[in-house]
């Protein structure tokens, strides 16, 4: 088995899940060759993780798999896998997976005298055999517990079935059900004593989220917390959401916001490349059009841009960018930009950013666009979100990805405080705000902070043009920056100012020629004068010459 | 459970899984061959299944337990698990005698 990084060299072998997450939090898969106790309460994913970490084990580790089933028929499970996208009649048939439906029928059954569980192992032994099983699932072994009376018998036996489970040397996966007070029905959990991880599905404020917690991993470090996952068309997603701290490398690459004139503000070259980008306003004050600057800026240079959409539907959002002269379709068909619109209020908070994970774990972007953060608020109270977006953040840090986020401020809210606290996060933030002014509203932006650049302190007014954002001159007038007509006002006003001064010009210069010429006519006939009393023609050029320079 | 005595003419047709020559799988056969000699004398079978030799059996025939009967014959088809040194017990489960 390889290992997962060369630190846990001298730890435990660990047998990979191939499940996405997992692996991470429990430091590179589950205990090699020893029982591992997957429990949790009804439908909270039991039977589905162990599949797939049987499954995987076939296909993407060559650890054949054998999966004794107590609940469910082979086809029952098949159909149910079928659903995450893996055909499991196949690998049967590839005998990559033994399967095995043990029926345990209470009705059926007559106890008679002493007995043992020795057609189990010889079934599971067969079941092994046939594949060459390396990893072994047994869903759930608690029902037997429902088709035998004697239980100090099956207790025993139980035990002997997981002492002989590592002695065969497989890596076992034991289902079993949630109890009242402790962690299965039956205490399966005394029996197991390497690995136990609970399941958890909970609902909160009408919203479902699944969770994961490693009770207790023997011999490794593991995360302790409870992880949010997701089951979806291609398996389950664990979220391994202990940020590694700050510890981020950093970039002085710049990348350009798209706004050639916001590029100035920002020290002249934009954004740092893994930086996070907050821009924040009221309603329709031009976020997501800033955004899709950036979006389609990034494309141009042929960097991949996922668009979480939480408004829009990707067609509206790109109908309305293309009013403005940004046009994102040929990119989204290239599958340079990828819009991903959802609402918010579909699943929990956790869900999303194990979604977003998810998604740019398989698209790979180089910059993420959020619009809007502030709607992921009510998915969730102020202080989930808040811990959401620091892991999102970390995150995205973590793999270098420049992310934008807008943010919805609402009328009434000083604007400078996001309602999620999240300005620490944020490496520059751009306020877009509207200013009234002269009996209109006008659009204004500033940037209210960007490390590590000089950048400027000025609001500028910007026009939303068929053409996209355009950022005005700046007209302070008495009372601030001049805005809109005030704005136009005043550049009528410098305007005249400057005609009426070239008209002055004009006018003097004029003058000035005026003088001149009538200078040069009386020179000429004061000349022509001295040409009449004869004296001889030299003098008279030198005469000449000494007039007009004088 | 039925009460059903059984008729003089039916075929008893049993089969038992043991799991090697076990104590317990010792103990079945030669208790089940008495309870037969005395209950079912010259109108039953017994054949024995070891599924050490046959474990594919195990499978096909959704045993768990060992040693464990089967009345294949007369249907409905019965199960009864263990060294069947119950005899009350055994016949119940093999339906000879009515359940209490």
């Amino acid at each position: 088995m390889k290992m997962e990084r060369p630190a846990q060299a001298k730890s435990l072998p660990k047998a990979p899940t191939g499940i996405h997450g997992l692996d991470e939090i429990t430091g590179g898969g589950l205990p090699k060759g020893r029982p591992t106790l997957i429990c949790g309460g009804p439908g909270c994913g039991k039977t589905l993780m162990a599949a797939e970490f049987l499954i995987r084990g076939a296909l993407e580790f060559k650890e054949p798999g054998a999966f004794i089933t107590f609940e469910e028929t082979g086809e029952e499970l098949a159909q149910n896998v079928a659903s995450l996208g893996f055909d499991l009649e196949q690998l049967v048939e590839d005998k990559k997976i033994a399967l095995d439906y043990v029926r345990v029928e209470p009705a059926e059954i007559e106890e008679t005298g002493e007995y043992d569980l020795e057609g189990l192992f010889v079934r599971l032994d067969l079941a092994i055999d046939s594949v060459g099983a390396k990893r072994v699932v047994l869903d759930t072994i608690e029902s037997l517990f429902g088709g035998f009376t004697n239980q100090a018998l099956l207790r025993s036996e139980i035990r002997r079935l997981f002492r002989w489970l590592k002695d065969k040397g497989v890596t076992a996966v034991i289902t079993g059900e949630r109890g009242d007070g402790s962690l299965t029905r039956q205490g399966l959990e005394e029996y197991v004593s390497d690995c136990v991880i609970l399941l958890d599905h909970r609902v909160n404020d009408q919203v479902s989220t699944r969770r994961l917690r490693i009770v207790k991993y023997r011999g490794t470090t593991h995360g302790t917390n409870e992880y949010p996952f997701l089951i979806d068309a291609d398996g389950i997603a664990v979220l391994p959401v202990s940020s590694a701290g700050l510890d981020h490398e950093v970039s002085n690459e710049r990348l350009s916001s798209g706004v050639p004139r916001l590029d100035a503000m920002l020290g002249g070259k934009g954004y740092y490349r893994g930086s996070s980008v907050l821009v924040s306003g009221t309603a329709g004050t031009g976020k997501t059009s800033l955004a899709s600057h950036f979006a389609n800026e990034s494309a141009k240079r042929g960097e991949r841009v996922l668009y979480l959409a939480f408004e829009e539907s990707p067609a509206q959002l790109m109908r309305n960018m293309r009013t403005i002269g940004i046009d994102l379709e040929p990119y989204v068909k290239k599958d340079v930009v990828r819009i991903h619109a959802s609402r918010p209020t579909l699943f929990g908070l956790e869900m999303h950013l194990v979604q977003i994970h998810k998604m740019i774990s398989q698209f790979k972007p180089a910059v993420v666009i959020v619009d809007p953060i502030s709607n992921l608020m009510d998915a969730g109270t102020a202080q989930e979100a808040q811990a959401m977006l620091l892991r999102l953040v970390d995150f995205l840090k973590s793999k270098r990805i420049t992310a934008l986020f807008t943010h919805l401020t609402h009328g009434g809210n000083p604007t400078e405080a996001t309602d999620v606290g999240i300005s620490s996060l944020i490496d520059t933030w751009l306020l877009v705000r509207d200013i009234e002014l002269g009996g209109e509203r006008n659009r204004g932006l500033y940037v209210l902070k960007s490390r590590g650049m000089k950048h400027s302190n000025q609001i500028r007014e910007f026009l939303i043009t068929s053409e996209g954002i355009q950022l005005e001159d700046v007209y302070v007038g008495p009372e601030g920056v001049l805005t809109g007509s005030l704005r136009a006002a005043q550049e009528a006003r410098e305007r005249a100012e400057a005609l009426a001064l070239q008209g002055e010009i004009e006018a003097k210069q004029r003058e000035l020629e005026r003088l001149r010429a009538a200078l040069e006519v009386r020179t000429e006939s004061r000349s022509n004068a001295a040409k009449r009393r004869g004296a001889d023609a030299p003098q008279n050029e030198k005469g000449k010459a000494t007039a007009k320079a004088r | 459970m039925t009460s059903m005595q059984p008729s003089a003419g039916e075929k008893w047709n049993l089969r038992l899984y043991t799991a090697g020559q076990s104590p317990k799988s010792l103990a079945a056969l030669a208790n089940l061959k008495k309870v037969c000699e005395e209950h079912l004398a010259g109108r039953y079978s017994i054949e024995v299944v070891d599924l050490m030799k046959n474990p594919r059996l195990a499978k096909d025939d959704q045993i768990v337990a060992i040693p464990t009967l089967v009345r294949k014959l007369p249907e409905p088809l019965r199960r009864l698990v263990g060294d069947l040194s119950d005899t009350e017990r055994t016949l119940v489960g093999l339906q000879i005698r009515p359940g209490k």
